[in-house]
């Protein structure tokens, strides 16, 4: 018995890594060329790292990402006046918060939710790259497509929040901000006065 | 109950844990066994305790109906049957069951000379149930510290206690275990979604294999985990949700008892900030 309670494997086949199915001849130069064995990651599946295979829109989602991440990023160095010791200190309870409702679904002003209008078109970006790389990747080897079409849905159910009409206290839409949600009275009341002795 | 040709070669004898050959049989398609009788016996006991405190209850309504654990009073004493002793005793069958129904998994296991991972697995599930029900109301000193029977009344429960904490998503446990579902559901759709597609190949061509599965994920990102290895994974996460969640309310009440916004305290007064 003691055999099959084996929790990761225990003995490594080493071999040639596989450079993958071929592809398309251009695609092929997209992919890296240098997969390699690592012994840790054998412990619990494959060993082999890479090869990876980017593309342009696999690309394109790595720059979109790197744009969104620095707005996020920069707009929370702005809320510590840029002191690096404060930014790892409070980045927990740092946030990009989106327009305030009366806004409604219009682009609001830099500072008042218009950078995360921007951060967020390129984090959605992102995800319609990811699937465009996954139906690319796929249709490159000949696969069905269930695998780009189920990341897809995911990306609308997140992209549909920003379609929740603001309710009568006007404070539904897009929330993602402790402060911005219903309850906000009762969060506000009971953290603010604990955050303000410390922030 | 018709038997499917190849199946009468894996139902063998032996391999059972209590009871010899005594309960060592088939029931249509259902594996018998000691603890295939206890499995009944607890579920029945504990339904037909269920049927009964409903029908002391002031309503039939399945949402609302509520067998609730004994007044804090009681400490960790037993309650009349009315004012929470039949709670006791559901939970009492409700651990006998879910403990026989994994046992009873582990001879089956043994017979097909598998692996236990089916009932360590389950028992994991028993554990988080364990920990409502017995080890956070022990070290807390009350079983009226459990969670209620009902369908509403177990979720008023679930808030409840959250708010008693003020903001339970700020507990690192319950961080760390609402990470772990979300990656298991993850895991499971990118999965499912790859086998699906290996299976479903474009117009003209064969079925794809592990080798077209693995490009796939190395083209995307640069790595595959593999056959076996997205079943580990897959358990792994699993597994780790249900465990940190077990967790989660177990340090909330015995280990912290106020809110937990303000546990992150430590962090924002680290000596390394001035």
């Amino acid at each position: 018995m003691a055999d099959y309670q084996n929790l990761f494997t225990q003995v490594q086949a080493v071999t040639h890594p596989h450079s993958g199915v071929a592809i398309d001849p251009r695609d092929m130069r997209e992919r890296t060329k240098n997969p390699f064995l690592w012994h840790l990651a054998g412990r619990l599946g494959n060993a082999q790292i890479g090869p990876l295979y980017l593309g342009w829109v696999g690309l394109a989602s790595a720059i979109c990402f790197m744009i969104a991440f620095t707005i996020v990023g920069w707009n929370m160095l702005v809320q510590v006046n840029y002191d690096p010791i404060q930014f790892v200190r409070q980045l927990f309870w740092l946030s990009l918060d989106p327009p305030p409702p009366e806004y409604g679904l219009k682009l609001a002003p830099l500072k008042q939710g218009g950078w995360w209008n921007i951060a967020g078109f390129f984090s959605d970006g992102i995800d319609s790259l990811v699937v465009g790389a996954g139906l690319s990747a796929g249709t490159g080897i000949e696969h069905g497509h269930p695998c780009g079409l189920g990341i897809c849905s995911g990306h609308l159910a997140v992209s549909g929040t920003g379609f929740f009409p603001a309710d009568s206290h006007g404070q539904l839409v897009g929330g993602c901000a402790v402060r911005d949600l219903l309850a906000s009275r009762l969060d506000s009341s009971l953290f603010d006065s604990i955050w303000k002795s410390f922030l | 109950m018709a038997m499917l040709s190849f199946e009468r070669k894996y139902r063998v004898r032996g391999g059972t844990l209590v009871g010899g050959d005594l309960f060592d049989f088939w029931v249509g398609p259902f594996y018998c066994g000691f603890f295939g009788l206890t499995t009944i016996f607890f579920a029945t006991l504990g339904t037909v305790l269920i049927l009964w405190g409903a029908s002391q209850g002031p309503t039939w309504n399945l949402w609302q109906i509520n067998i609730a654990p004994p007044d804090l009073s009681y400490g960790l004493g037993l309650a009349p049957l009315l004012k929470g002793g039949l709670w006791q005793l559901i939970t009492v069958c409700a651990l006998g069951a879910f403990g026989s129904w994994a046992l009873r998994e582990v001879e089956i296991c043994r017979k097909l000379g598998m692996g236990y991972h089916v009932p360590v697995a389950f028992s994991v599930a028993i554990f988080g149930y364990f920990t409502l029900v017995v080890i956070r109301p022990v070290l807390m000193g009350a079983w009226g510290h459990g969670f209620p029977y009902g369908i509403l009344s177990h979720l008023d429960w679930v808030s409840n206690v959250g708010y008693q904490y003020l903001h339970f998503h700020y507990n690192p446990a319950h961080m760390l275990a609402i990470t772990l579902f979300f990656t298991t559901c993850l895991a499971l759709a990118m999965h499912g979604g790859l086998i699906l597609a290996a299976s479903n190949p474009q117009k003209g061509n064969t079925v794809r294999c592990p080798e077209h599965e693995d490009t796939f994920f190395r083209d995307l990102i640069g790595y595959s985990v593999g056959t076996l290895g997205i079943h580990r994974l897959g358990l792994y996460l699993a597994l780790g949700a249900v465990f940190f969640s077990a967790v989660c309310i177990v340090i909330s009440g015995p280990f912290w008892t106020r809110g937990w916004p303000e546990w992150w305290t430590w962090w924002l007064n680290l000596p390394i900030w001035s």
